[in-house]
C-alpha cells in the first residue's frame, strides 16, 4: 500500500477560533490501525495531536472517532479494510469537542448513571450465589457486552434532534438490568426510559447497530422494552423475560 | 487545594472496589487518568479463582488447595500467610460480585461456572464468557456510581507527598487543561496496576506504565520482587494482544511447525496447562531451536490450534478470542489455528506491602498489580490477579478506615504539599522549556526493546549486564528530551513523557534485581543459573532508591505449612 494521507481534525478552544483540517503523510506498515496512524503522527509529526486511547484491543472504549464517515474505535479499524489511502478522522460527531479528537462524554454518562446501572435485587442476597439459568443468562449475551464508547450515541439522529434523549446505550443498559433474573426492579426500570426522551424516541434506523464495535443489536432491545411498556399499559404485567 | 480524608489513585479493580469500602464512612474520592472503565482491568479474560467447588470435577475443591497451588505456582516466592488470606476470602468476594450482578456464565444448575487454568489443581476459575475482566469491572463501577463514590477522571498522578513517614497526599494534573493541583488526605491508596509497558511485545494496556511504582520509588517507599516479570504464553504475534489461558482451558493445543503437541517433552502431565513460565519458556525454545513459524527475527511464533474444539464451544467458551484473532491476525480459529509468541503479561513485583496494602509510611497503601503483598511469589498463576484486586482492595480499603478513624491530627502538612506542588509545576515548565535533542517516542521504544530482548524470557549474565548498561545510558538521555507542543490543554505528548524518567528508573530496578538474583526461580530463568537456590535466594528482594541508583536489600519469605519442594508438572 502506498503512503498515507492523513486528514485530521484539529480544534484547541483555548487558541484556535475555529476548527481546521490537518493533513499529515503516513507511512503505512502491514497490520497498521488507526491508533497505530494517529501514534505515528503525534511521536513523528505533530505532538500537539490529542486523542484517547488505552488497551488498543476494542475492549476499553477510550478511542471511539468518526473515521472515514463513521464512527469506530480507532484501535480496531484496520487501514487496510477502508480501502483507501485518503483518510479521514474526526471526533465523534455531535458531541462538544475538548481538544482535537478528544470529545465531552459527560451527556452520555449522565443519561447512562440516570437509568440506574446496577442490579437491584428484589430480596437479600442467599447466602451462595443467586441461582441463574444458562438461558436466563444467555439473554444477556449481547447487552452486557457494551463497552460504553459513545460510537451508539454518536451515530444517532434521535440523539442529534433531542439533547434530552437517553440514547441507544443507555437503553440497552436498561435492558440489560431489566433483563437480568436476578434485578426485582422491572416497575421502575421501565419508568425510567418509558417516555418521550426515551424508549419511544427511537424510531429504528439502525444507525446504533450499524456502528457498534462490539456488535450489539441495540434496536431490538428497544424494541423489546417498549414491548413491555405497552404491555404494561394495557394491563399486561412486568417481568416476564423472554429472549428476544 | 483539594481535600479528601481518603484518595485512591486507580479506578481498575483494586481501587474502586476500596473505594467502596470507605466510601459509606468516609470522605474518599478516586484519582484516574481514565474514566474508571477504561483501567487495563477491563481487558482481563480468562477468569478469577476462588474455591467454589462449583465444577462437576471440582467438588472438593478448598482454599487450601488453592493456597498450595499459588505457593507451588510461585515458585515458594509467595508469603504463604498472605496467600492463605487470599484463598480464604476467595469465594466471599465472587459471591459478592455476582451479588452485585456480575454477569458470571453458569453451570447447568445456574451457578457460578469455573473452568481449568494452567497450575490449578481443580476447575477454580470463574469466568464471564472470555470477558471477565469486563463483566467484573463494568460490574464494579455499577456499584461505585450506586454509592455515589466521586471519581476526579482524567487526572494524572505525578507525585505522592509524605513528610517525615507519613502521607500528606498527591499532587496531580488536570490532563483536560494541563493544571497542577494538590490533593491533600490523610490516607492515600496507589491501585495504579502494573509496569508492562516498560518491556516491549506487552499484553498490557497502552497506559500501565509503572507510574505507581515509579511515585513510590521517588518517595523512598521499597520496591519487592521487581525482577519477577510474567511472559505470558500466548499473546497474538505481531501486535501481542493476549489470546487468554482460557482458550487452553477449554482445550486448545500448541503446536510446533512439525504439528507436534510439543508440551509432550516438557510438562507431559500438565501439557498446555503448566504455569506460564514452564509453557512460555518451552515455546521459546521451540522457537529459537527452528520449529517455529515465521521470521525468527520478528521473533517467531508456533500455534495455538482451537480447531478441534468445533464451532459452537468456541462461540459460547471463546467469543472474545475469535474476535480478537479476527480482528487483528485475520484469522478465524474456527477454521485455522492463531499464530502466537511469548509476550510480557504481568508485574509480579511491585510495591512493598502486607496483606492490609499497609507499607513502611503511614497513611499508605498500595493493592492490586501495582502492589506486592505477596501472593504471586516469582510466577503467578492464571486467574489470581484479577482475584489479588478484589480482595486486597477490600482490605486496603478497610484498613484504611480504620486508620483514619483512629487519627487525632488531621489536615497536616498544608506546606509541604505546597511546596511539592511548586516543585511539580518547576519540573513541568523546566520540562517544556527544555530544548533537548532526544526524540522521547525513540526513546520509549529503545528502552522497551532493551528490556523484552536482554532481560526476557531467558537470561543470562552478560546480557543483562549490556541491558542494564544502556538502561543507564537511558536515564541520561531522558535528560535531554524535547517536548514539541507547549500547549496546556490535553497535552499528551507532555502528559507521557513526564512519565519516562519513571519508566526508565524501573527498568533499572528490574535489571538490577535480575543481575543479582543468581538463581533461576519461575519467571526468572538464568541459563547461567538453572537451578532454584533455596539456601542463598528463598528472599524478597527489596530496592531503594538512591541518587546513585537502586540499592537492593532483602527480607525472608513467610512460610507457613508449605516446605519449599520441586516443581513438577
Ligand atoms: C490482556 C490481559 C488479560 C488478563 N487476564 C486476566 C485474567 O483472566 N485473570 C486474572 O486474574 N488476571 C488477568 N490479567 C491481569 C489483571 O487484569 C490485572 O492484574 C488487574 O486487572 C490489575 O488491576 P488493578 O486494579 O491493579 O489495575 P488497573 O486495572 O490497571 O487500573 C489502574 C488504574 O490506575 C490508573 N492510573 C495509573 N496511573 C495513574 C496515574 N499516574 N494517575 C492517575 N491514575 C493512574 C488508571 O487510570 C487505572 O484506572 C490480565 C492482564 C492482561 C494484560
Amino acid at each position: 500500500m502506498a503512503d498515507l494521507d492523513v486528514k485530521v481534525f484539529r480544534f484547541d478552544p483555548d487558541t484556535d477560533d475555529k476548527p481546521r483540517y490537518d493533513t499529515y503523510q503516513v507511512t503505512y506498515r502491514e497490520g497498521m490501525t488507526i491508533l497505530d496512524v494517529l501514534f505515528y503522527i503525534l511521536e513523528n509529526l505533530d505532538g500537539s495531536l490529542a486523542f484517547r486511547y488505552a488497551c488498543r484491543e476494542a475492549i476499553c472504549g477510550n478511542c471511539a472517532m468518526y473515521v472515514n464517515g463513521l464512527q469506530r474505535l480507532a484501535c480496531k479499524t484496520q487501514v487496510k479494510d477502508l480501502k483507501t489511502t485518503e483518510l479521514f478522522i474526526e471526533p465523534l460527531p455531535s458531541l462538544p469537542v475538548i481538544k482535537d479528537l478528544v470529545v465531552d462524554l459527560d451527556s452520555f454518562f449522565g443519561k447512562y448513571v440516570s437509568i440506574k446501572p446496577y442490579l437491584i435485587p428484589a430480596e437479600s442476597p442467599p447466602e451462595k450465589e443467586y441461582y441463574q439459568s444458562q438461558s436466563d443468562r444467555h439473554v444477556l449475551n449481547e447487552a452486557v457486552d457494551c463497552i460504553l464508547c459513545g460510537a451508539c450515541y454518536s451515530s444517532c439522529p434521535a440523539v442529534w434532534t433531542d439533547e434530552d434523549y437517553l440514547g441507544p446505550a443507555a437503553l440497552i443498559k436498561a435492558f440489560r438490568f431489566y433483563a437480568d433474573s436476578r434485578d426485582g426492579a422491572q416497575k421502575e426500570r421501565l419508568d425510567l426510559v418509558a417516555h418521550e426522551h426515551g424508549l419511544w424516541r427511537c424510531h429504528t434506523v439502525f444507525n446504533c447497530v450499524e456502528v457498534c464495535p462490539k456488535g450489539i443489536d441495540n434496536t431490538s432491545a428497544i424494541q423489546y422494552l417498549k414491548k413491555q411498556a405497552v404491555g404494561r399499559a394495557l394491563g399486561m404485567g412486568v417481568g416476564k423475560r423472554a429472549a428476544t | 487545594m483539594i481535600y479528601h480524608q481518603v484518595l485512591v489513585v486507580g479506578g481498575g479493580l483494586a481501587g474502586l472496589r476500596a473505594a467502596i469500602e470507605t466510601g459509606d464512612k468516609l470522605d474518599v474520592a478516586v484519582i484516574s487518568r481514565v474514566n474508571p472503565v477504561r483501567s487495563h482491568s477491563v481487558a482481563a479474560q480468562g477468569g478469577i479463582n476462588g474455591a467454589l467447588a462449583n465444577a462437576e470435577n471440582g467438588r472438593d475443591d478448598t482454599p487450601e488447595r488453592h493456597a498450595f497451588d499459588t505457593v507451588k505456582g510461585s515458585d515458594y516466592l509467595a508469603d504463604q500467610d498472605a496467600v492463605e488470606i487470599m484463598t480464604h476470602d476467595a469465594p466471599i468476594r465472587i459471591i459478592e460480585m455476582e451479588h452485585w450482578g456480575c454477569p458470571f456464565s453458569r453451570t447447568p444448575e445456574g451457578k457460578i461456572a469455573q473452568r481449568p487454568f494452567g497450575g490449578a489443581g481443580y476447575p477454580r476459575t470463574c469466568y464471564a464468557a472470555d470477558k471477565t475482566g469486563h463483566a467484573l469491572l463494568h460490574t464494579m463501577y455499577e456499584q461505585a456510581i450506586r454509592r455515589g463514590v466521586q471519581v476526579y477522571e482524567e487526572w494524572q498522578v505525578q507525585r505522592l507527598v509524605l513528610e517525615n513517614g507519613k502521607t500528606r497526599g498527591v499532587i496531580a494534573m488536570n490532563l483536560i487543561t494541563g493544571q497542577l493541583e494538590a490533593f491533600q488526605a490523610e490516607a492515600v491508596l496507589l491501585a495504579t496496576g502494573g509496569a508492562g509497558r516498560v518491556f516491549a511485545r506487552s499484553t498490557n494496556s497502552l497506559i500501565v506504565t509503572g507510574a505507581g511504582q515509579a511515585m513510590a520509588y521517588k518517595a523512598g517507599i521499597p520496591l519487592k520482587d521487581m525482577e519477577f516479570i510474567q511472559f505470558h504464553p500466548t499473546a497474538l504475534y505481531g501486535p501481542s494482544i493476549l489470546i487468554s489461558e482460557a482458550a487452553r482451558g477449554e482445550g486448545g493445543y500448541l503446536k510446533n511447525n512439525r504439528g507436534e503437541r510439543f508440551m509432550e517433552k516438557y510438562a507431559p502431565k500438565a501439557m498446555e496447562l503448566s504455569p506460564r513460565d514452564i509453557v512460555a519458556r518451552s515455546i521459546q525454545t521451540e522457537i529459537n531451536e527452528g520449529r517455529g513459524f515465521g521470521d525468527p527475527g520478528a521473533g517467531g511464533y508456533v500455534h495455538l490450534d482451537l480447531t478441534h474444539l468445533g464451532k459452537e464451544k468456541i462461540m459460547e467458551r471463546l467469543p472474545a478470542i475469535r474476535d480478537i484473532a479476527m480482528s487483528f491476525a485475520g484469522v478465524d480459529p474456527i477454521e485455522k489455528p492463531i499464530p502466537i509468541q511469548p509476550g510480557m503479561h504481568y508485574t509480579m513485583g511491585g510495591i512493598d506491602c502486607n496483606a492490609d496494602g499497609e507499607t513502611v509510611a503511614e497513611g499508605f497503601y498500595a493493592a492490586g498489580e501495582v502492589a506486592c503483598v505477596s501472593v504471586h511469589g516469582a510466577n503467578r498463576l492464571g486467574g489470581n490477579s484479577l482475584l489479588e484486586t478484589i480482595v486486597f482492595g477490600q482490605r486496603s480499603g478497610a484498613a484504611m478506615l480504620r486508620y483514619v478513624m483512629g487519627l487525632d491530627k488531621t489536615r497536616q502538612g498544608t506546606i509541604a504539599l505546597e511546596a511539592a506542588l511548586r516543585e511539580e509545576k518547576e519540573r513541568v515548565e523546566e520540562l517544556l522549556q527544555r530544548d533537548g535533542a532526544e526524540n522521547p517516542g525513540r526513546l520509549h521504544e529503545e528502552l522497551r526493546n532493551t528490556m523484552f530482548y536482554k532481560i526476557g524470557v531467558f537470561r543470562q549474565e552478560e546480557e543483562m549486564r549490556e541491558g542494564l548498561e544502556k538502561v543507564r545510558e537511558l536515564k541520561d538521555r531522558v535528560k535531554k528530551i524535547h517536548i514539541a507542543h507547549k500547549g496546556r490543554r490535553y497535552n499528551l505528548d507532555l502528559a507521557r513523557n513526564l512519565e519516562l524518567e519513571g519508566m526508565v528508573e524501573m527498568a533499572e530496578v528490574i535489571a538490577l534485581g535480575a543481575i543479582t538474583r543468581k538463581e533461576s526461580r519461575g519467571s526468572h530463568y538464568r541459563l547461567d543459573h538453572r537451578e532454584r537456590d533455596d539456601a542463598n535466594w528463598l528472599k524478597h528482594t527489596l530496592a531503594y532508591r538512591t541518587d546513585d541508583g537502586p540499592r537492593l536489600d532483602y527480607k525472608p519469605v513467610t512460610i507457613t505449612r508449605y516446605q519449599p519442594e520441586a516443581r513438577r508438572y
